[in-house]
């Protein structure tokens, strides 16, 4: 029993193997590029739009909407990440309901892939926003010797949000496979549907994670510039 | 359940390969989409704000022009009034003089006419009476109404006052003549007589006297005298009469 489509593997060439998770990624990649493509081909400034563009308005403007209540100012400048970990995600884990389909989330070097790229997309932003040595600031804070936990909290939450991922999508394949081997009829559309409800939210949890360790990250820069304005306050006030 | 490496990095790149296409296909475009929907219909509602604000301002510009309106009527309605009571007073005035005027006028000529008619109905009246007297007279005029005048006349030479004596003796002594005496018919000679003798007593003297007959003296006598003149008739006390009922 494969517990991972990295085991179905199409083609090796000694380090390289084409493996099932990254053609249903590329797969995945292709639906979404194309259908958005499609759509945004036509796309109206007008008052009245077509029903894809509103779908798709909809769907932009959610992400934005929700990127913007966890904290972070400009939700533009990470609609392009968040957003695409979420769409991402999501379309991988709404695609179960084609049989025969094993979404590459269920496989842990995905979940790992996109854990990492949290990591690293974390102090991108952050160092970004507020230089190397200010965000490097942030790991001794409040004092020096929070250093080493704050770095085991980034190698652990990076490590939970690959495990949470993987465990929900694979243990909800897996539980499809197995009770498909005991009663095939009912009981497998019953856990698909839990499934896709499973998968949405574990998208949702995952690119909202996200979005919370970037607003941490920036946090420190914007409580210095809320500080910052105070000061300014004060001083203009005499 | 291992961790295949080589699928993580392919993945970590299919995943950015992923970002940067959306960025450019789906995230750009509907962003830039929404962005440029949201500042038209702002732009329309601004447009909106402003024709609302425009129509407001005009609505209030044609309130405040109706009340200026209003306004200036009930002026214009009430100089109007005003125009036409002082126009209708005035008429009325000129119409009260006029009337007046009339009126006086009228009075005044009904008066005239009043006087005019009484006037003539005066003359008429008193024109009748002498007629009538006169014709009385006429009628009347015999022997015995000479007789009877002749006395009176006769009468009258007697109790003439003193100057008119005198001025009837002063006119006697300067002519030679005979006194002329007329009378509406000829005295008898008994009359004659008498009123020669009664003279003659006057005068002092013997008086040549001339009688003549002239019927205008109704029943009266005449006496002259170079200008002098002593006269009774009743003529004379009509025209007396006529001379004071004229006045």
């Amino acid at each position: 029993m494969k517990l991972s489509p990295d085991q179905t593997i199409f083609w090796e060439y000694g380090l390289f193997s084409l493996n099932l998770t990254i053609v249903t990624t590329w797969g995945i990649m292709l639906l979404l590029v194309i259908s958005s493509i499609l759509i945004t081909r036509k796309l109206k400034t007008e008052i009245r739009i077509s029903r894809w563009q509103c779908f798709l308005e909809m769907v932009v403007t959610g992400i934005n909407q929700q990127i913007k209540e966890v904290g972070l100012k400009q939700p533009e400048l990470y609609i392009g990440f968040i957003g695409t970990l979420f769409l991402f995600i999501a379309m991988a884990n709404l695609l179960i309901i084609f049989p025969w389909y094993e979404p590459p989330t269920g496989s842990l070097s995905t979940t790992a892939a996109l854990a990492i790229s949290v990591l690293f997309a974390v102090p991108f932003f952050g160092i970004e926003e507020h230089g190397f040595l200010g965000y490097l600031r942030s790991y001794i804070q409040p004092t020096f010797i929070m250093l080493p936990f704050n770095i085991i909290s980034e190698i652990s939450r990076t490590l939970a949000l690959t495990i949470r991922l993987f465990g929900n999508i694979m243990s909800g394949g897996l539980i499809v496979a197995v009770l498909l081997s005991i009663a095939p009829f009912l009981f497998p559309v019953v856990m698909t549907v839990l499934g896709l409800l499973t998968g949405m939210v574990q998208a949702y949890i995952f690119s909202i994670l996200a979005t919370v360790y970037i607003a941490a990250a920036m946090k420190e820069s914007q409580r210095k510039t809320k500080k910052q304005i105070t000061i300014q306050k004060e001083v203009n006030n005499g | 359940m291992e961790i295949n490496w080589f699928t993580v990095i392919a993945q970590i790149i299919n995943f950015f390969i992923l970002v940067w296409l959306l960025k450019k296909f789906l995230y750009k475009p509907i962003l830039k989409a929404i962005d440029e929907r949201e500042s038209k219909i702002a732009a329309q509602l601004k447009e909106a704000e402003v024709r609302k604000a425009e129509a407001k301002k005009e609505q209030q510009e044609f309130q405040q022009k109706n009340v200026r309106f209003d306004l200036e009527k009930k002026d214009r309605a009430d100089k109007m009034v005003l125009e036409t009571n002082e126009e209708r007073q005035k008429l009325l005035d000129q119409a009260r003089k006029d009337a007046e005027a009339l009126a006086k006028h009228l009075e005044k000529s009904a008066e005239e006419k009043q006087l005019n008619q009484y006037k003539e109905l005066n003359q008429k009246i008193k024109k009748e009476v002498f007629a009538v007297s006169r014709k009385t007279l006429e009628e009347l005029a015999s022997v015995g109404l000479e007789e009877q005048l002749t006395k009176v006349f006769i009468k009258r030479l007697n109790t003439l006052k003193e100057k008119e004596l005198k001025q009837l003796k002063a006119a006697f002594k300067e002519t030679s003549d005979a006194i002329l005496v007329r009378s509406a018919l000829v005295l008898p000679k008994k009359q004659q007589n008498e009123l020669k003798k009664t003279i003659d007593t006057i005068l002092e003297a013997d008086t040549p006297l001339r009688f003549e007959e002239t019927p205008a003296l109704i029943g009266g006598i005449e006496l002259s005298t170079n200008e002098y003149k002593l006269a009774w008739s009743i003529s004379e006390y009509l025209r007396a009469f006529e001379n004071e009922v004229s006045k």
